[in-house]
């Protein structure tokens, strides 16, 4: 071919026409589906080309789409993340029976995708009867990960291990399930060895250990281990010889009267994880017990003691060993003497969480304070995600912090009671929530505590032009803090909002907004139903749902929850969702 | 007053200040008064201000309380001293209605403290060094919401759960509040713990019922729960109080039967008596009820029926409590009486004296 005709010919078609299968090739090998996302919008052919070739699907509203509409346009899905209700329904601000079943999605599943191998769920409701269904039709089924979910027992779990002959992954996270006993584990068939991941950390009955201990020598290919509260350190020292090969592991409780034979026993075991590289679990450490971790910790780029109470000097000896560590989640019980040891011994620190051993004691002054915040910002300056329980904070510290880590990404900070001022001078939080989004442009994530006036959301909007999240209570000081943000942060995508005194002219502010996010949640705030009509009458394309809010008496509280949706309203919406028509 | 100001909090004093709602006290509490189009927390006032009021109106109570902290008084309404009130004032939540039927300790017309006050114990680590700040965020304490002016009329009961409202939802009612002297409003719904039914928040650690915020601060559920063990471990292992609890009998005079407390469960001998109030409180004077709201009446019937607490210690003797530290108390301590101060003439002579001369 003549190749100025063909460079001519390229360059009148703006697209280059690759025949279909080497575009498919080339698209299959694209993963995130927020690249996949933006290629399917490039043309039709590149629509096309990229359904066929889409295996994972994320769907961050169940209620956003409908299962059908998935299917026809995705027919080769082999695996599928589900989130459901609002994250506040995590604190219970979401009454029971509210949804988000995922029955109706595997019904459609079952027929559409019956070669689907992965299912990733995270606050729906999953019933037993699902999970017995799950296991009976799909045969290929191999990744089960339950995130905060509800509805299920150990009875739906032990159809889960009895007939998913090919599982390789059983991730049972936090969920508010129904731990009737630890039977499920026994119900692995005798030569089943193709488990890879394990966790079953937060239930709390027995299993049967020898069952457990032979899973775990045949299945080979395991690297991550959770296990749970009810298994001992001498049980563990069993499991940890049986499998050196494990990456993540979970411990049991962590107190147990051993013999000086057995402590060496379970020192050789920790010696031989040579690969670790997450570790969590750990219940009831104690000085005694936490040295034989230390030759695991070489490694270690993970360390989730938030189950773990450990006093400052324990953590401090500890993290002396964990040179690369880069996630660390902690009980305050370590203090600020305690954070201040994991900044000089873990420079590579980019997530730091701090939960609260005490969150509803009010009257103590136990815990972290600013100053360890600090510290941790002045030793580890690649930080970049914090989660941090605090009682007391100053808008100076949390200025100095952003100064010295100015890549904060996710800046959650909960100072734990509502509306309380910088404690030193009395002000409220604005400035210091101010230099957050002024000094770190890259920040996706925020959730804002404390005394908040306006101001805060006016720095917000002016400044946040990157954030996608952010958690707002007992804050602002009237519409215009929420009208800030809702106008100012062009990548907002969900915003939750409890007891702030924002109304009607505020949530109608959003009207061009609400299109582009995932959703918007909003309780206890002045918002009333003649507000949400108006907004549900405007943008018909969002689901406009109301919920009496049963914690106010005066019976014109509402609890708002908005999202688009191509799927329309609701149809297994309880009789206390409301959802607002135009 | 003013405009419907909630003072809450603030007229404890009895010195009748009125404060502003400002950040420092109760900040978010109070801001639907202001009835301000922008300034919902009524920043336009004067916050340091305002604030400094509030840590100094108690500063000499938090130092007053703490030395009275181990001594139990047990003397007659007028032997308390007047900066003693405040705090009660402060602290007091649910207990408004009921009454010290016996004198275990000064109470102001009803007020006495049935949770931890901030000042008691050794609990206070850093907050020491900041007494005034910490005051002012004693002040934010939302359980300190239910604050209620020191001359309580029988109708404000305690109106943790139901009537109380959400923050910023309804400012018409602010208005009503004034007129009872209360000020139960609230930045946000609180609940006592309430029987458990899932959706609303409980607290599954905690042993005395507290105001609490429906799913504030936002921890997960089994976080929560573990959370129930781990602190509970951890104080254990601390060494600080032993191992379990240490329940103990107390007995009453004249009452039927007796009963059993776990002193492990309070921090001071401030906790114990009140409890041990309540507990008792139904064998008390019941002939006069519980609207006995006046002092004079209180002072009548102190007079006429006082009652002492006693303990026996490790060597058999029956000795007054609140005469050694807290501490050295749990070691020592075998049992509990509550005698009648006739009989209790032999232990504390100077100690009855001491409270008639006050009178």
């Amino acid at each position: 071919m003549d190749p100025s005709k063909s460079r001519d010919s390229a360059e009148s078609t703006r697209v280059i026409q690759f025949p279909n299968d080497v575009l498919e090739r080339i698209l299959s090998l694209i993963d995130s589906h927020r690249d996949r996302n933006a290629v399917s919008l490039v043309s039709k052919a590149w629509y096309n080309a990229e359904r066929w070739t889409r295996r994972h699907v994320f769907i961050g509203n169940c209620y956003a789409v409908s299962p059908q509409i998935v299917a026809r346009r995705f027919p080769n899905i082999r695996s599928v993340m589900l989130k459901g209700k609002p994250r506040f329904s995590d604190f219970n601000l979401v009454p029971p029976n509210w949804g988000a079943d995922v029955h109706g999605w595997l019904a459609v599943f079952a027929d559409q995708y019956p070669q689907l191998e992965e299912l990733r769920l995270k606050r729906m409701t999953v019933t037993d009867e699902s999970l017995k269904f799950l296991a009976r039709k799909f045969h290929n089924f191999r990744v089960l990960s339950l995130l905060s979910c509800d509805g299920f027992s150990t009875d739906g779990l032990e159809a889960i291990a009895t007939d998913c002959r090919h599982l390789t992954e059983l991730d049972i996270q936090e969920n508010g399930i129904d731990d009737i006993s630890g039977n499920w584990l026994s119900c692995f068939p005798e030569n089943f060895t193709s488990l890879e991941v394990l966790n079953f950390a937060s239930l709390s009955s027995d299993v049967n250990f020898d069952a457990l201990e032979r899973l775990v020598s045949q299945c080979k290919s395991l690297k991550i281990l959770k296990v749970n509260k009810s298994i001992t350190l001498e049980q563990l020292q069993r499991l940890l010889v049986r499998a050196p090969q494990l990456t993540e592991l979970g411990t049991g409780s962590f107190l147990q009267e051993l013999t000086a034979h057995q402590y060496e026993e379970l020192e050789r075991a920790f010696i031989g994880c040579k690969y670790l590289d997450a570790l969590s679990g750990l219940w009831e450490a104690t000085t005694l017990y936490l040295p034989v971790l230390y030759p695991a910790c070489t490694n270690l780029t993970f360390l989730n003691l938030s189950y773990a109470a450990l006093q400052s000097e324990e953590l401090a000896k500890l993290v002396a060993h964990c040179p690369r560590l880069q996630r660390l989640w902690v009980l305050d019980t370590v203090e600020d003497v305690g954070l201040e040891a994991v900044a000089s011994s873990c420079p590579l620190l980019e997530e730091l969480r701090v939960f609260p051993a005490d969150p509803y004691d009010q009257d103590i002054n136990r815990g972290v304070t600013e100053s360890g915040f600090l510290a941790v910002s002045l030793g580890c300056r690649k930080l970049h995600y914090v989660l941090y329980f605090c009682r007391q904070m100053t808008n100076a510290a949390v200025a100095r912090i952003v100064q010295n880590c100015p890549g904060f990404t996710h800046f959650r900070l909960c100072i734990m009671k509502p509306g309380q001022p910088d404690y030193l001078t009395n002000e409220p939080m604005d400035e210091g929530f101010g230099a957050v989004v002024k000094t770190c442009t890259n920040l996706r994530r925020l959730g804002v505590s404390g005394l908040l006036t306006d101001l805060t959301f006016e720095y917000i909007g002016r400044y946040a032009k990157n954030l996608e999240t952010l958690s707002v209570a007992f804050a602002g000081g009237s519409d215009l803090g929420m009208k800030s943000i809702l106008v100012g942060c062009p990548k907002l995508r969900k915003l939750e909002i409890r007891d702030c005194p924002f109304g009607n002219e505020a949530l109608l502010s959003g009207l061009e907004k609400y299109e582009s996010m995932r959703s918007l949640w909003m309780s206890a705030c002045k918002v009333t139903l003649h507000g949400c009509k108006t907004l549900a009458t405007q943008r018909p394309r969002l689901n406009v749902e109301v919920m009496k809010d049963e914690e106010i008496d005066d019976g014109q509280s509402y609890k708002v929850y908005v999202y688009r949706t191509v799927a329309g309203p609701r149809t297994d919406a309880p009789s206390f969702v409301q959802t607002l028509c135009s | 007053m003013s405009p419907p100001l909630l003072s809450v909090g603030e007229e404890e004093c009895e010195s009748n200040v009125t404060l502003l709602a400002s950040p420092s006290s109760l900040g978010s509490v109070c801001q639907n008064a202001e009835l301000k189009e922008r300034n919902y927390m009524g920043m336009g006032d004067h916050p340091s201000a305002d604030g400094s009021v509030i840590p100094n109106a108690f500063d000499g109570c938090k130092i007053t309380l703490n030395l009275r902290a181990t001594e139990l008084r047990l003397g007659l309404p007028g032997s308390r001293s007047p900066e003693r009130d405040a705090d009660f004032c402060t602290i007091s939540s649910a207990k408004l209605d009921e009454k010290p039927f016996f004198p275990l300790h000064p109470s102001n017309d009803g007020h006495y403290s049935s949770q931890k006050i901030v000042v008691s114990g050794n609990k206070r680590g850093f907050a020491d060094a900041m007494c005034g700040d910490s005051e002012a965020k004693f002040m934010a304490n939302p359980e300190a919401n239910v604050v209620l002016s020191p001359r309580p009329s029988p109708n404000l009961g305690l109106k943790n759960g139901s009537g109380l409202e959400s923050f910023g939802s309804r400012p018409a009612k602010v208005k009503e509040i004034p007129t009872a002297q209360v000020a139960p409003e609230k930045p946000y719904s609180t609940k006592e713990t309430q029987p458990n039914n899932g959706y609303r928040s409980n607290n599954a650690s905690s042993p005395a019922p507290k105001a609490q915020v429906v799913g504030w601060p936002p921890i997960r559920s089994f976080r929560k729960n573990s959370l129930a063990t781990t602190s509970k471990n951890a104080e254990e292992v601390d060494g600080k109080l032993g191992s379990g609890a240490l329940f103990i009998k107390v007995s009453m005079d004249g009452a039927p039967y007796l009963r059993k407390v776990d002193l492990k469960h309070y921090s001071a001998y401030q906790e114990l008596s009140s409890a041990l109030e309540k507990m008792f409180s139904c064998f008390t004077i019941g002939a006069l009820g519980r609207e006995m709201l006046s002092e004079s009446k209180l002072k009548d019937l102190l007079d006429g029926a006082e009652y002492v607490l006693t303990y026996e210690d490790k060597d058999g003797d029956w000795m007054l409590v609140g005469d050694v530290p807290w501490e050295m108390f749990l070691e020592t301590c075998k049992r509990l009486r509550i005698m009648k101060s006739c009989d209790a003439i032999g232990l504390a002579p100077r100690a009855v004296e001491k409270s008639k001369n006050k009178n």
